[in-house]
């Protein structure tokens, strides 16, 4: 019933759940989330798919859930991907401008991007994405436009995000299995980002940190561009497994245990405190610390939080982040987290919300979704560009390789 | 640091020498069968096989046929004991050959059985005899299989204790020279021809009258006692800007691997050779070029005029680093032998150097395995060594071990990929990791 461009599909193949995202673009380009499917995913462990089979089955569900819901046919997806083998990294090109009267055109623009992407990347390594960061024309930093500009030198900044090329194609080939189209693969840490920051928090300068089931990804922006990413294979999936070694639970009931009393703080009315689990295999009755619940998964998530800083602080940026942290995945439904956040980053945390869209507006302002309505901003916004074709487009500034794998 | 070498204004020929080129093994004597020109024409060529019939088609003129008795002319089969042993038997046939003989070159590709066993012989026999010893020698590609690589290496590290200079060429760096097409007989006759290009250049340092003189004693201090990797290149330009083009030539050269190996060196040997019209700005200039990329290293200059080389300049670089641990491994490694695997290690000299270095420089990990079995020989070598000299060595050895137990099961994450950051492995608890008691 509706034209397949303005159909956006977002397909994120998490560790704990498959969503698949879809999005209608009306004519002025704005997005309106139409449907939503779900389901649980089985086969994927710390963001990486290790059953192909059973996913496959799982992604299935999560299309038909949403084709049915958005009642329409989903022939594409924008597929996100993360792992630990992602690496993002800032590369900067030079190019000379030769024409005469010094003007820099469209050519040279493409020609220093080009130097731009010409890096060394291990052999089993490929580009997800290549982001333009800003020009610097002889010298000059921070420049967005440089075409009809003049000058004799004009460099780029590229950030780069690569990882293993048969590890990014095994989702994909379970995408195509099924007869849908990948119409380009989005690292999922820049989908969250695309959803929770608005314009005025990416030229502050702000840390996304999207708490999945087996990763967490995280991005920082500043002065409207990104500046750093990052996959850090460890999630959600590690707290329930600390609880239930720790407490010497099965690993469902750890689960559970998280959700209903886990937090990220301590505090003293936990001292002490005991939680009884029943029991439904016929044991007697089992009482937990909660005290003990509640150190496991602090220290297991101040770990994420400090390593994320650490590298942060590394790279020199912790001071450009000014509108301060957004947490989402499904990690940022943990109490507390914000403050426990706080405390590390020392500097504001908020929960970030999927900004400017329309549609199942309280069944999207989950923290879960960020990922999904990322990829369909991301796609909207890929459309948008398609249709103003290809050479006009100067704020071009997020490339990426995904017809490298539409053509395999 | 730049030492130039005494420059003396009248040209003087150096007193003539005599020179032997020895070929060992079939890559050998392929290769001097190619030497030919005017460097060396003071030269004789001696072919030294042990296979009959592959000696018997050279073309050299003399030749030395060992392992009559043993081998039955069929060669040694790929075992450098053997050819050794069978080299030492007949030890005065090549201290016959290379009597009288004032420098002696040796040319080999190693990895095989014949040039791996009998260099070193031929190396000490010939240095016994009076005569200087240079080798220019070939490491095997790495296709070729890690025993004959093991093999190799561990024969050039005796044959730099024996021989006064080693030059050594890894083939594997020539397959930067190659591109897709090159067929294998192709790709041969380059290494052989840059073997027998640097055997020829470094001779015309030797042998021709120079300006700037570079002796024996020079080439040996940039080769000498220095560990494993002395790359060597030789370019040629020729035409107005030579001198320019030369240097960058130079810098983009693959077995200088684009001027990395410059800049890590310690030792630089730059040779110029030029016809008459070579001039005292075009050597500045190269050197200068050169000197720039390795600023830490000691530079030895030398610049030779040579009549046949109608406007052409050719510079040969020969660059060698010197590796740490390296100068207090060999000197006790004399009569190593190829260990090529732990079972027939006996006085294992060599393999255990290499063992007790893997145990310094392996990174601690929090699983050990257990302790490699010893056998009844083993154990009585273990005891018998002294232990003044080798105690920190054999403290090193005997380490305590640790069975491989996993106390701390990984749960889910136990057969996925670990997420290793800063070597701590992130599947593991954090409170365990931490030490945060739980009571």
């Amino acid at each position: 019933m509706f034209d397949s461009p303005s159909i956006v599909v977002g397909l994120e193949i998490g560790t704990s759940k498959i969503c698949a995202m879809v999005g209608e673009l009306n004519d002025e380009g704005a997005v309106n989330i139409i449907g939503v499917g779900q389901s649980r995913a089985r086969g994927v462990r710390k963001g990486e798919i290790c059953d192909a089979t059973t996913t496959e089955e799982d992604v299935r569900n999560a299309i038909a859930e949403a084709e049915q819901m958005a009642d329409a046919e989903i022939r594409s997806v924008f597929l996100g991907v993360t792992g630990n083998h992602l690496r993002g990294f800032n590369n900067r090109g030079v190019h000379t401008v030769i024409s005469e009267d010094r003007e820099i055109t469209d050519e040279d623009v493409q020609d220093v991007i080009k130097n731009a992407k010409a890096i060394n990347l291990p052999n089993d390594h490929d580009v997800v994405h290549a982001i333009r960061q800003h020009f610097i024309v002889d010298g000059q930093d921070g420049i967005h436009h440089p075409v009809g500009m003049l000058g004799a030198r004009v460099e780029v900044d590229m950030h780069v995000i690569h990882g293993k090329l048969n590890r990014l194609q095994n989702p994909i080939r379970i995408v195509k299995g099924l007869q849908l189209e990948v119409e380009d693969v989005v690292f999922n840490g820049l989908a969250s980002s695309l959803a929770v920051l608005s314009k005025d928090e990416k030229e502050l300068g702000a840390l996304v940190i999207d708490i999945g089931g087996g990763t967490t990804e995280f991005v920082v922006y500043a002065d409207g561009i990104i500046k750093h990413t990052g996959v850090l294979a460890v999630g959600g999936d590690h707290i329930s497994n600390d609880l239930a070694y720790g407490l010497k639970v099965p690993l469902g009931r750890a689960e559970q245990l998280k959700i209903e009393h886990g937090a990220a703080l301590l505090d003293e009315a936990v001292r002490g405190q005991t939680i009884t689990i029943a029991s439904d295999l016929g044991l007697p009755a089992r009482s937990v610390n909660l005290e003990h619940l509640r150190r496991i998964m602090l220290v297991r998530i101040e770990e994420i939080f400090t390593l994320i800083e650490r590298e942060l602080a590394e790279a020199g940026l912790l001071d450009y982040i000014r509108a301060g942290v957004f947490l989402c995945g499904g990690g940022a439904r943990i109490p507390l987290i914000q403050k426990l956040a706080e405390e590390i980053f020392q500097m504001p945390v908020c929960l970030g919300r999927a900004k400017s869209l329309s549609g199942l507006k309280s069944a999207l302002d989950q923290p879960e979704f960020a990922t999904g309505i990322g990829l369909v901003r991301f796609g909207a916004l890929q459309h948008k560009k398609r249709k103003r074709g290809r050479f006009q487009l100067a704020d071009r500034w997020i490339e990426t390789f995904g017809g490298l794998f539409r053509r395999n | 640091m730049t030492t130039s070498v005494a420059a003396t204004t009248s040209q003087h020929l150096k007193p003539s020498q005599t020179i032997k080129i020895f070929g060992l093994g079939t890559a050998g004597c392929q290769a001097i069968e190619s030497i030919t020109g005017v460097e060396f024409s003071g030269a004789s060529l001696v072919a030294v096989n042990t296979e009959a019939t592959a000696l018997e088609s050279s073309r050299v003129a003399e030749k030395i046929y060992l392992g009559g008795r043993r081998t039955r002319g069929l060669g040694v089969g790929g075992d450098p004991e053997l050819a050794r042993a069978v080299a030492e038997e007949e030890a005065d046939r090549l201290r016959a050959a290379c009597q009288g003989v004032e420098l002696v070159v040796i040319v080999a590709g190693l990895g095989g059985g014949t040039a791996t066993g009998i260099a070193p012989v031929l190396a000490r026999v010939a240095r016994e005899s009076g005569a200087q010893v240079l080798a220019f020698v070939t490491l095997p590609f790495e296709c070729e299989g890690s025993r004959r690589q093991r093999q190799a290496r561990a024969g050039l590290l005796q044959l730099k204790l024996t021989a006064d200079g080693v030059l050594c060429l890894a083939n594997q760096r020539v397959l930067k020279l190659i591109d897709e097409h090159t067929r294998v007989s192709e790709t041969f006759s380059i290494t052989q021809n840059l073997l027998v290009q640097a055997v020829r250049c470094i001779l015309r340092i030797l042998t021709q009258h120079g300006f700037m003189n570079v002796s024996f004693a020079d080439l040996c201090a940039v080769v000498q006692g220095r560990e494993t990797e002395s790359a060597f290149a030789t370019v040629e330009a020729m035409g107005e800007n030579r001198s320019r083009e030369i240097g960058e030539k130079l810098l983009a050269h693959p077995l200088l691997d684009g001027g990395r190996v410059l800049s890590e060196a310690d030792a630089v040997l730059v040779s110029l050779a030029g016809d008459a019209d070579l001039t005292m700005a075009e050597i500045t200039r190269v050197t200068e070029q050169i000197t720039r990329h390795c600023e830490k290293a000691h530079v030895i200059t030398g610049a030779v005029v040579d009549e046949t080389l109608k406007q052409k300049l050719i510079i040969t670089v020969v660059a060698s680093q010197r590796r740490g641990a390296d100068a207090e491994t060999h000197p006790d490694a004399p009569d190593g032998e190829f260990g090529d695997d732990s079972s027939h290690s006996t006085t294992g000299t060599l393999a255990a150097n290499a063992a007790a270095k893997n145990l310094s420089t392996r990174p601690p990990t929090r699983v050990l395995p257990p302790p490699p079995e010893l056998t009844a020989e083993k154990i009585k070598e273990l005891e018998r060594r002294p232990t003044g000299k080798g105690g920190r060595r054999s403290a090193q050895k005997m380490r305590q071990g640790v069975l491989p137990l996993e106390v701390v099961s990984k749960g889910r994450f136990d057969k996925s990929e670990p997420t290793i950051r800063q070597g701590e492995d992130l599947d593991l608890p954090t409170y365990l990791r931490r030490g945060v008691a739980l009571n």
